[in-house]
C-alpha cells in the first residue's frame, strides 16, 4: 500500500468516529421473564437471583433481576434482518474499508460495564456509536484497523445500566495455510507444554503422575533444578530424585497482563517459590487476588490438572484453607 | 590475565536503516543496506570487508550479505549468542579477528522485522531451536513466556530487596524518550510524553507498564571495525574500541536465572565491567557518556550498579538526580535509547556510542565525551564496551 492509498483511507475511515449507528432506541419488548429463563437455561446458568421468583423475592432485591450480561440481547432486531437493514454509519464503513481491499473482518473483543440492575417489567433503550478506530496496524491476520463500537443502555428513567465496547479488525486477507478442513473437532487451546528430551522427561512424567521431584546425585546428594545431566558440585553422572513437599516461600511474582495466549487463564500469577528442600521452581500463585501475593509469603503447592492435556503444580497461600 | 585489545580495533563506518513498525521489505534487505551505510559513512568499498560477525539470532547469512553487496571473500565469520547479550558480543568478536589478524575489516551488522515479522513480545512459544526449548519449558507451561514477564519477575525482587520505586523506572523511561523527541530517526521524534501517560498506560507484566519496555522494531544497524593503520586513512575520526568483554556468570540461564542464592542482579554484567576496566585501563570516572541496553526501563538501573557508577540499590537516587539527563553526570541513550529510538538489539546503540566520541548524537552533551560505555542486554550472557578517540 502506497503513503497516498493510505491517506485516502484514513480521511475516509477516520471520519467516522464519533458517528452515531443507532439513535437511543427503546427494546420493542420489555426486560421479561420468559426471554430471561430461556436465556438463563442455553447459558445453563442456575442463579436463583434469574428465575426463582419465590428465592428472589425473599432476597435483598426482593425481586427477580435480567442477567447484566443480556442487556445487549434487549435490543436485538427481530427476523425482519433477514431481509436487510438500512445502511448507518457502521455498515457505511464497513463498505469503506472493503471498497479499499480491507474485506476480511474478525470481531476481537467485547467488554462490557454494568452500573444498573433490570428486572422484569424495565425497558431498556440502546445507543451505539462508532468510538475509535485505530491506526494501521500488522496483524497476524493481515494489515488492518481496529475499529470499536461503543453501545450504551439505559432504562425508561434515562438512568444507565451498563455499556458495551466491541471491537471488530478490519484487514486485508492473507493468503492463509491450508485450512484443517479435515478436522472435525474444536480444537480447544491448551497450555503450551514443555518438549519433552532425555534431561527432563522423567520430571515431567511424574508431573504427570501428580508429584513434583528434585533431581539428586546419588554421589554426593546435592539437589537440582531445572534437571541437568551432570551435577555441577562432583561431576557424577548418578542421580535419583526426592520427591517434595510442595511447602515454599515466594522469592518473586509477576501478574501476567499482557499478551493474554489462548490456553491460559486470567488473572495469572507467575513466582520464583524456594521450596522446603531448597530448590527454586517457577509455577502459579492461585487461591488469592493476585494483589495478595507478596515476597516471603508461605504456599503450599499441589498437581493439579489444569486442561485437557495439562498437568501442573499450582500453589496456594499457606493456611489459606482453600487448598484442597 | 588481562586481554591485550586496547586500540587494536577501530569503528570507522556506522550506518541505520530507517526504522519502522512494518518495513515492507525482507531482513536481509534491511541487513545489506544498514551494512551499505557504514561502508559509506567509512569511505570504504564492499570488497574491503573481509570478515563479519552478527547474531545467532539473525536471519541473514554472512554470506547471503556478502553476496548481496559484492563483498568477495571473507576470512572471518562469528555470530554471537543469546539474543541482545549479543550487541557488544560481536563487537568483541571482531576486535579479536582484528587483533589477531584473522581480519582486517569486520562489518557489525544486525537486521530484523522485529515489528511486523516476528514478535518477541509474542512468547517463546513459536519458532525456538530445541535446545532453547528445553529450557523455555520450564516457563511455558505457566505463562511465564515473555521477555517482560521474565524482567518482571526480576524486577519485583530488587524492587523490594533495595526499597527502590517506580519514580525511577519513570525517569529511565522520561529522560529517553525526550532524548528521543530530538532525534529525527526516532520512533518517539517530536513526541510529548510524560509522567501522566506513563502511569496510565497499561500493565504488561506487573510492576512494568507499556512505557517501561522498548520498541518492537523493523530496521538494521551496522558499524564497520577496522585496523588503527587502515582507520588512521579513512574519511571518519576514528573510534577506538578500548576495551570489550563478554561475560555468562555462575548458574545462568537466558532470562530466567531464578536458581542464584540472590538472582535480584546481574553478577555476569559486574564481570564484565571489572574486565573492560582492566582491558582500558580505565575507572568510571573516566566514563563520560553511555549507551546502556534499555529492553526494559529497570535493567538500565541495574547495570548502573554494575559498572560502578553506584552502589547496589543506589541506582534509584543516582537517575532521580538528573544523572542521565543531558548535563548530568552520564548522559544515557542519548539518541533514545531502544525504549524510543528503536529495538534493533543493541546494535544501534554501538552506533550512538560512536556518535557520541565523534561528537554527533542527535543529543550530543556540552562536555567532551572522550569515553563511552555501550552495553548489551541483560539476564542473558552480556557484555560491554569502551569507546574513545583513536589516538
Amino acid at each position: 500500500m502506497t503513503t497516498d492509498e493510505q491517506e485516502a483511507i484514513e480521511s475516509e475511515i477516520y471520519a467516522f468516529v464519533g458517528q452515531q449507528v443507532y439513535p437511543p432506541t427503546p427494546a420493542a419488548d420489555d426486560v421479561n421473564d420468559a426471554m430471561i429463563r430461556q436465556w438463563a437455561e442455553i447459558m445453563g446458568d442456575t442463579n436463583p437471583a434469574y428465575i426463582d421468583k419465590d428465592w428472589a423475592a425473599s432476597s435483598i432485591r426482593e425481586r427477580t433481576i435480567s442477567p447484566p450480561a443480556m442487556m445487549y440481547v434487549w435490543g436485538q432486531e427481530g427476523f425482519q434482518v433477514t431481509k436487510g437493514r438500512a445502511p448507518n454509519a457502521m455498515s457505511n464503513l464497513v463498505s469503506t474499508f472493503d471498497r479499499y481491499g480491507y474485506t476480511g473482518v474478525l470481531g476481537t473483543n467485547v467488554k462490557q460495564e454494568y452500573f444498573k440492575e433490570v428486572s422484569p417489567g424495565d425497558n431498556v433503550t440502546i445507543e451505539m456509536i462508532i468510538d475509535n478506530i485505530s491506526e494501521r496496524k500488522a496483524t497476524g491476520r493481515g494489515t488492518g484497523y481496529f475499529f470499536e463500537t461503543l453501545s450504551t443502555f439505559t432504562d425508561q428513567h434515562g438512568e444507565k445500566i451498563g455499556t458495551q465496547r466491541f471491537k471488530v479488525l478490519k484487514f486485508i486477507p492473507q493468503e492463509q495455510p491450508a485450512a484443517a478442513a479435515t478436522e472435525d473437532k474444536l480444537d480447544v487451546p491448551t497450555r503450551i507444554a514443555s518438549p519433552r528430551g532425555h534431561d527432563n522427561k522423567w520430571w515431567w512424567e511424574a508431573c504427570d503422575d501428580g508429584k513434583v521431584l528434585i533431581q539428586r546425585c546419588k554421589s554426593c546428594g546435592a539437589l537440582r533444578h531445572p534437571p541437568r545431566p551432570m551435577c555441577g558440585e562432583c561431576n557424577s553422572m548418578e542421580w535419583d530424585s526426592i520427591e517434595s513437599t510442595l511447602d515454599g516461600e515466594v522469592l518473586s511474582h509477576t501478574e501476567i497482563h499482557h499478551p493474554k495466549i489462548p490456553g491460559y487463564q486470567y488473572p495469572l500469577v507467575c513466582a520464583v517459590i524456594k521450596l522446603a528442600e531448597g530448590t527454586n521452581l517457577v509455577a502459579n500463585i492461585v487461591g488469592c487476588s493476585p494483589s495478595e501475593v507478596q515476597i516471603g509469603m508461605k504456599v503450599k503447592g499441589v498437581l493439579e490438572q489444569i486442561d485437557e492435556k495439562t498437568m501442573l503444580p499450582q500453589f496456594y497461600p499457606a493456611q489459606s484453607g482453600l487448598n484442597p | 590475565m588481562i586481554a591485550n585489545v586496547k586500540n587494536k580495533a577501530v569503528i570507522v563506518g556506522i550506518g541505520n536503516t530507517t526504522f519502522s513498525k512494518d518495513s515492507g521489505v525482507s531482513e536481509l534487505s534491511l541487513a545489506v543496506q544498514a551494512v551499505k551505510a557504514a561502508i559509506d559513512d567509512a569511505g570504504l568499498k564492499p570488497s574491503d570487508i573481509d570478515g563479519m560477525a552478527t547474531f545467532t539470532m539473525d536471519t541473514n547469512d554472512e554470506i547471503e550479505v556478502a553476496r548481496a553487496l559484492g563483498v568477495g571473500e571473507l576470512t572471518f565469520y562469528g555470530r554471537s549468542h543469546y539474543g541482545g547479550g549479543a550487541a557488544t558480543s560481536c563487537l568483541h568478536q571482531a576486535t579479536m579477528a582484528i587483533a589477531t589478524g584473522m581480519a582486517e575489516t569486520v562489518v557489525v551488522y544486525r537486521a530484523l522485522n522485529g515489528r511486523s515479522g516476528h514478535r518477541f513480545s509474542g512468547g517463546v512459544a513459536g519458532d525456538i531451536t530445541t535446545a532453547d526449548a528445553i529450557h523455555w519449558g520450564w516457563y511455558m507451561p505457566y505463562g511465564l513466556l515473555t521477555p517482560a514477564s521474565w524482567v518482571a519477575m526480576f524486577t519485583q525482587r530488587w524492587m523490594h530487596n533495595t526499597g527502590v520505586t517506580k519514580d525511577a523506572l519513570f525517569e529511565v523511561a522520561h529522560s529517553t524518550r525526550v532524548y528521543g523527541a530530538n532525534n529525527p530517526a526516532a520512533f518517539f521524534h517530536g513526541r510529548h510524553f510524560d509522567r501522566a501517560e506513563y502511569d496510565a498506560a497499561r500493565m504488561i507484566a506487573d510492576p512494568l507498564q507499556l512505557f517501561d519496555c522498548c520498541q518492537e522494531s523493523d530496521g538494521g544497524s551496522a558499524v564497520i571495525v577496522t585496523t588503527p593503520e587502515r582507520a588512521r586513512d579513512l574519511k571518519q575520526p576514528g573510534v577506538s574500541v578500548l576495551g570489550v568483554a563478554q561475560c555468562a556468570a555462575d548458574n545462568q540461564e537466558q532470562m530466567t536465572s531464578f536458581y542464584r542464592e540472590e538472582f535480584a542482579g546481574i553478577p555476569e554484567m559486574e564481570t564484565a565491567a571489572r574486565n573492560v576496566y582492566a582491558m582500558s585501563g580505565l575507572c568510571v570516572d573516566d566514563i563520560d557518556a553511555a549507551v546502556i541496553y534499555d529492553a526494559f526501563s529497570p535493567i538500565v538501573l541495574w547495570q548502573l550498579e554494575a559498572w560502578g557508577f553506584c552502589g547496589y540499590g543506589e541506582s534509584g537516587d543516582f537517575v532521580t538526580d538528573g544523572a542521565l539527563r543531558t548535563n548530568g553526570r552520564l548522559p544515557t541513550n542519548t539518541h533514545g535509547g531502544q525504549l524510543s529510538e528503536a529495538y534493533i538489539h543493541g546494535v544501534n546503540g554501538i552506533v550512538e556510542a560512536t556518535r557520541l566520541v565523534r561528537g554527533t548524537s542527535a543529543n550530543q552533551p556540552t562536555k567532551a565525551v572522550n569515553h563511552a560505555l555501550v552495553t548489551s542486554g541483560v539476564g542473558i550472557p552480556t557484555g560491554g564496551a569502551i569507546l574513545g578517540k583513536m589516538n
